[in-house]
């Protein structure tokens, strides 16, 4: 494998492993599961919430990821996208780290209303944005190996490319999530759910503005490589 | 805000039944005639402790004349839900509000109950501005804060609209405004609680402020003006759903007592007095096919008296009416208390089949006729009246007063403030504890009792016990 791949590589880890801590962060909704399967009492009432949960959280990040879809097509404008994105990760991070109220508008979903539930909660901590800079720089290396290709296979290209990351994210995320909410709830007990559970706002915040540095640096420093090659 | 939830929050009633017991009982103290301020007691209830159920701290307000009454928790095990997602909440303040004053005062009681102090006070010209209710009396920790319920209304006397439900933040104690988006029905209202993964609410109704203020109004009882229906709400949604009218001579639905556990959708609701026959009911309410539905479930019958045993507003029935003033459900959902403060009796039903109370014990103190003293020796006026069950359900704590002007009527003689405590067999039983006996200061009587880490009418679950 050569330096590009070693990248893709890593970025993809990354798709998985942001997939996994949302996952098992209660707050993205596994406890909802472990309370459908004690209400119902059925570890297959338990299955069918998983559904839900998964979707709403797709939704979320595809909604987030598909405008930049589009954006990165413009390829002569790549690298102010790439900024703009890092800075917009950035800038909500602070927000949320300043800011750590929940929206109150979450508490008027029904708990019958799991997917829309996932869903806000999904974008409400920006779990979508986290994923931008990983999903740019999977555009950027995918449009190097394709080279000067038409615009509109470009866009092909790109969409397809934020479906599969979203797909990725969110299969990571519910595996993670199932396999906790089983757990708990086959053989852990309830107790465990206030045990486990640790107030991640802050950790949260500080990952979102983690991730965008990372890929301001590195759009940066790409940047400027570019500039001196031409 | 904290890294891990509150161990006091419980995610289900079976966790919190196995957590340690409580150390210290909160009591409200009002001053009757108004001349001092109302105060909050921090007692003692740590078997073995030298001060043991002894006053060993007091709050006292800065105002006179607010009438304290019910009280709750900022924070409970609802904040373990897993719809919020935010369970970093502390149960540290205690809401205090005042039904007279429309004041409400935020006490903090942390670092240590026995150095409790007051917060924040809400004045009432807030509420009025922000709600248009009035005369705030139950709270619960709700899904988006704290839920106030209000006796009364816009205006002077409280009969400008009608009364209802709001909100405030459960951080900064802001008021938020009003809870109804579509009350239906609904104009009067006294007691609520709810089941939070089922999404529905439930509210009673007492009577309108002119009703109460000054003592009950007898030609309004008789003429079954006061509060007989039970309305049934979609919390999320805001809207009241159903309204059950449980038939006129029901006068004042008071305590909404649902199961703990949110699997089991029914729950209990005590009515006062039945005007027909003076009997007082306990009513069992379920949902089944999506539409509530409620039943009388057990009786409990007046006892004769002679005219001169009778206050002067009872002299003319010649009997004395049990009047049922408050009911509260043990933990495990198994045994229903029942105050009756008019012949001063506490009964314990065991409501293991919810719709066939069983009577499983009793105990009889004070009483307008019987004056059953406390075993220890003590006079106890009045009857068992708010009554407070350990999470454990081992310990059943009850005070003696109602409401500072209906004391005065029913028990013209005067009342000095009791709290006293009554322990629970494991399959029913009741029997007082001789070496459990509060004294409060001259002129104080007590209402309502919270136990530190929760207790049975503060906490709801959004999780089964199973």
């Amino acid at each position: 494998m050569n330096a590009a791949d070693w990248t893709v590589a890593g970025l993809w880890l990354a798709v998985i492993a942001s997939g996994l801590y949302h996952g098992v962060n209660p707050g993205m909704g596994w406890p909802l599961a472990v309370s459908a399967g004690l209400m119902e009492k059925s570890s297959r009432a338990l299955l069918m919430a998983l559904w839900p949960l998964w979707a709403g959280h797709l939704l979320a990040l595809l909604l987030v990821m598909l405008p930049f879809a589009l954006l990165v097509s413009l390829v002569e404008w790549q690298r102010q996208i790439q900024v703009a994105a890092s800075l917009l990760v950035i800038g909500f991070g602070v927000f949320r780290l300043l800011n750590q109220r929940h929206p109150r508008v979450l508490a008027r979903i029904r708990p019958t209303q799991l997917g829309l539930w996932s869903f806000a909660v999904a974008i409400a901590h920006g779990a979508g944005l986290m994923l931008v800079p990983i999903y740019l720089g999977l555009c950027q290396a995918a449009d190097l190996d394709a080279g000067h290709v038409a615009a509109a296979r470009l866009i092909n290209t790109n969409l397809g490319m934020a479906v599969l990351v979203s797909v990725a994210h969110s299969a990571a995320m519910i595996a993670a999530g199932g396999l906790a909410a089983w757990l708990v709830y086959r053989y852990l007990g309830l107790k465990f759910v206030s045990r486990s559970w640790f107030n991640l706002d802050a950790v949260w915040a500080a990952s979102l503005i983690a991730v965008g540095i990372i890929a301001l640096v590195i759009s940066l420093a790409d940047g400027s490589h570019g500039q001196a090659g031409a | 805000m904290t890294i891990r939830p509150d161990p006091t929050f419980h995610a289900s009633p079976k966790l919190a039944m196995e957590a340690p017991p409580e150390n210290f009982a909160y009591t409200l103290l009002l001053s009757p005639d108004f001349s001092k301020p109302d105060a909050l007691a921090v007692i003692d209830v740590k078997p073995g402790s030298s001060t043991y159920s002894q006053i060993v701290h007091t709050v006292t307000m800065p105002n006179k004349g607010d009438e304290f009454h019910h009280f709750g928790w900022n924070a409970c095990s609802s904040s373990l839900s897993p719809l919020s997602g935010h369970a970093f909440l502390e149960r540290r303040y205690l809401i205090i509000p005042g039904i007279r004053s429309s004041r409400i005062y935020i006490v903090d009681t942390k670092p240590d109950p026995t150095q409790a102090k007051i917060h924040k006070i809400i004045e009432p010209e807030e509420i009025f501005r922000k709600t248009g209710y009035s005369r705030p009396h139950t709270i619960h920790c709700g899904p988006d804060g704290i839920y106030v319920s209000t006796l009364g209304g816009g205006g002077k006397d409280g009969t400008d609209g009608p009364p209802g439900v709001f909100i405030m933040d459960c951080e900064s104690f802001e008021v938020l405004g009003r809870w109804e988006i579509d009350r239906g029905p609904q104009t009067m209202h006294y007691d609520f609680w709810w089941n939070l993964p089922r999404d529905y609410m439930v509210t009673s109704e007492w009577a309108l402020p002119p009703q109460f203020e000054n003592g009950i109004v007898p030609e309004d009882l008789l003429s079954n003006k006061y509060g007989h229906r039970v309305h049934f709400w979609d919390l999320r949604a805001r809207k009241n759903v159903q309204t059950i009218d449980l038939g006129a001579n029901h006068q004042m639905a008071l305590e909404v007592r649902p199961a703990h556990d949110p699997a089991r959708e029914h729950g209990f609701l005590g009515v006062v007095v039945d005007t027909t026959n003076l009997e007082g009911s306990i009513w069992t309410w379920w949902r089944e096919g999506g539409r509530f539905h409620i039943e009388k479930t057990a009786t409990i019958p007046p006892e004769a008296a002679s005219k001169e045993q009778l206050p002067p507003l009872l002299q003319g029935f010649g009997a004395v009416p049990p009047l049922v003033t408050d009911i509260d459900l043990s933990m495990d959902d198994r045994f229903l208390y029942v105050s009756c403060w008019g012949t001063g009796e506490m009964r314990q039903y065991d409501v293991s089949d919810p719709r066939k109370p069983k009577l499983a014990g009793s105990v009889h103190i004070g009483g307008i006729v019987r004056r059953t003293p406390h075993p220890n020796g003590q006079k106890y006026a009045g009857g068992p009246q708010m009554v407070e069950i350990s999470r454990d359900g081992k310990r059943v704590y009850w005070t003696n007063s109602l409401y500072s002007t209906w004391d005065d009527q029913f028990y013209p003689a005067g009342m000095p403030g009791a709290e006293v405590m009554a322990n629970a067999g494991p399959d029913g039983g009741l029997e007082l504890a001789r070496d459990y006996w509060v004294g409060f200061p001259d002129g104080y009587r007590a209402h309502q009792i919270r136990l530190d880490g929760g207790d049975c009418s503060t906490d709801s679950f959004c999780y089964p016990s199973a």
